[in-house]
């Protein structure tokens, strides 16, 4: 028994190798051939691609893991809604509602809490998140209103919310740009290695990543979350499940791990308040968790794997003169190619699941013969 | 000082009118049980296919190209939600990143970088005789590009054909119960695609009439999150025709509201007016008769 399983460890291990060689040839191949057909010089695209995200120490401490640190958030935060079957699309707004918090929490108590601010702003920003997914799922829980829609909407209201604030109450001082003032220095994220722009936040978004992976995976409420998402009408007969609680409980997790994102944002890179905050962090995260096939571990490499290539692409548009948007259409392809990998690996399965019962009734059935 | 009231009516309409064509399609394809939240995707091909032959082709040109890429992007769409029974909500993002960056690519590839001041035919507005002399009211409903009188025509015509029509009920049928409509000899995959293909065209429409109508050039992401407004005026219109032109409506002044408080010097917040409709919709969807009039299989994988 034990050989088995540590045979078919090693066998997933070696398959999400695998799946790694695979999805980076595919991106390379597709930013290659894009790169061709807008009239750019595909190598010089992909060099510039490699040196920008993980060519250098300084890269991939700077550029990567620092674009990384979003995108593995909202990507947990779609990871866990998705799991437990809430169509959590509002990670987007949520991010917003974060790092409006986080600049709130300094207008107001920055400098006369020194240090505490820091750890207030994330709190705040955290719970803000799970505050803006609370209408929506409060909506779904009472009236079963799609949560697909309500979310789409918190998103804009989110936005103008933003608007709003960097006009009106939170514009710096001087009144000219739409932004709040940079916060204060003791409100800032630690730089985790000096001479980089790695903060602090990446190592928040590491352990929230590890401790859902735990949680998911080795708690009762971890297998509640898991068992609604599987089958709800199962969680539901089974009696044993609040259905509606453990639903919210996930949506509300899902918002404010967004939450936290938008708060880290602010905090850790912008340090400042302003309506391009989140260059679609939230919508890139349905991407980052798919990727990372709704497993909290595999979300936060793919999370990483996103960073790259944005980080890559920032620096193929401004070494190579390859237009960045170009990092989207990959992006989406990658979704398009995963699914419909997804869907043409269905029909093998079940036609294996049908081999292996025939294969079992005949062993049966000799088993049976032998039997006088 | 100028009366602030017509052209606060006739910003209204304008604005409308491009969320109104796109949340039309969407109506019908919702009622059909799926869901396109690739419109955003939708909208914006349209915009490109518009702006990419409307020198060559001209303004009848450019609307049928609009068409084509709108039904291009619902053609991918349905391929994988109704071929390959892909999730609707992951696959309709796909497709909006597909299309806002493959848009984007081609429009510098073709038109060189941003910046260059594109020429291209436009379409004016077209007054209809007498309706257009209404006082108030009359230029801003009866003086618009022809893209308007395509959304006056559309309401009745749908609101008429999904209540008296066969091919109507079915569409309800598989939006209601897709199991039951197949057993009554109605196949689900075919109303399906016909479905997301009308509403990909009338999407595309829509962002034609963004560039061919009204702006007169393309820029990268200019459908703006139309598609996303789009979707929440088919739920604040309760799924149906007349209701979504309503919405539309709505929305269109919401935004409107800007200009006019620009032009009269307000330093109100117009945010506040902005998110308003949006707020309006949750509140709508929270109401008793909005609760049930969601498509039952809508949302169901």
């Amino acid at each position: 028994m034990t050989e088995r399983l540590r045979r078919s460890t090693a066998w997933r291990a070696a398959g999400l190798f695998a799946a790694c060689i695979a999805l980076l040839v595919a991106v390379a191949a597709l930013v290659a051939a894009l790169s061709v057909l807008t009239g750019n010089d595909p190598f010089r695209a992909l060099d510039a691609l490699w040196r920008g995200s993980l060519g250098s120490r300084y890269a991939i401490l700077s550029a990567t893991l620092v674009r990384a640190t979003p995108l593995i958030l909202t990507g947990l935060a779609v990871t866990l809604a998705f799991t437990a079957g809430v169509m959590n699309i509002g990670a987007e707004g949520q991010l917003l509602a974060g790092g409006a918090a986080a600049a709130t929490v300094d207008a107001i108590a920055g400098p006369a809490v020194g240090r505490l601010s820091v750890p207030l702003a994330l709190l705040g920003g955290a719970l803000a998140g799970a505050g803006w997914a609370f209408l929506p799922a409060w909506l779904r829980r009472r009236f079963g209103v799609l949560e697909v829609i309500s979310t789409i909407m918190m998103n804009f209201v989110a936005l103008y919310m933003v608007g709003y604030l960097v006009r009106g109450p939170l514009q710096e001082p001087l009144r000219i740009y739409p932004q709040s003032p940079a916060i204060s220095e003791s409100a800032r994220l630690p730089i985790i290695v000096s001479g980089t722009r790695l903060h602090l936040g990446f190592f928040i978004a590491l352990v929230c990543g590890a401790m859902l992976w735990w949680a998911l995976r080795s708690t009762a409420a971890g297998f509640r979350v898991r068992l609604l998402g599987a089958n709800p009408d199962a969680a539901r007969s089974a009696g044993l499940i609040d259905v509606g609680r453990t639903a919210m409980r996930a949506f509300l997790l899902s918002g404010a791990l967004a939450g936290l994102a938008g708060a880290i944002e602010v905090s850790g890179v912008t340090y400042s308040l302003y309506e391009n905050l989140s260059p679609g962090y939230g919508y890139t995260a349905i991407a980052v968790a798919l990727v990372g096939s709704l497993d909290p571990a595999l979300t936060v490499g793919s999370g990483v794997l996103f960073g790259a290539l944005e980080a890559g692409a920032s620096a193929m548009q401004r070494d190579a003169g390859v237009p960045s948007v170009l990092a989207t259409v990959v992006e989406a392809s990658i979704i398009l190619l995963l699914l419909g990998v997804a869907a043409l690996r269905a029909p093998v399965k079940r036609w294996r699941r049908a081999f292996v019962m025939r294969r079992t009734a005949d062993v049966v059935q000799r088993a049976g013969a032998e039997v006088p | 000082m100028i009366d602030p009231v017509a052209p606060f009516l006739d910003a209204t309409v304008r604005t409308a009118t491009p969320l109104a064509l796109a949340a039309l399609g969407e109506t019908l394809v919702e009622r059909s049980g799926t869901i396109n939240i690739g419109l955003e995707g939708t909208i914006i091909a349209g915009a490109f296919g518009a702006v990419a032959v409307a020198t060559a082709a001209g303004v009848p040109g450019a609307f049928a190209a609009a068409i084509a890429a709108g039904v291009l992007t619902a053609v991918l769409l349905a391929l994988f939600i109704v071929e390959l029974r892909s999730d609707a909500i992951v696959t309709g993002t796909a497709v909006t990143l597909l299309a806002l960056g493959t848009t984007g690519l081609l429009y510098r590839a073709m038109f060189g970088t941003a910046g260059v001041a594109l020429t291209i035919p436009t379409a004016g507005p077209v007054p209809i005789p007498l309706l257009s002399d209404i006082p108030v009211i009359g230029r801003a409903f009866f003086a618009q590009p022809v893209t308007t009188y395509v959304v006056y025509g559309t309401v009745p015509v749908l609101a008429w054909w999904l209540s008296h029509t066969h091919a109507g009920l079915a569409l309800r049928a598989v939006g209601e119960n897709p199991a039951a409509a197949a057993t009554a000899g109605i196949s689900p995959r075919r109303v399906r695609w016909w479905a997301l293909c009308f509403g990909g065209a009338l999407g595309g429409l829509s962002g034609g009439c963004l560039v061919v109508a009204q702006v007169g050039t393309f820029a990268e992401g200019m459908s703006a999150g139309r598609g996303f407004i789009a979707i929440a005026i088919v739920a604040l219109g309760r799924w149906s025709p007349v209701g979504v032109a309503i919405a539309s409506v709505l929305f269109g002044a919401a935004s409107a509201l800007q200009f006019v408080f620009q032009s009269l010097g307000w330093a109100l917040p117009y945010q506040l007016f902005l998110a308003l409709p949006y707020i309006l919709t949750l509140l709508a969807l929270a109401s008793v008769a909005g609760r049930h009039a969601a498509p039952a299989a809508l949302g169901r994988r």
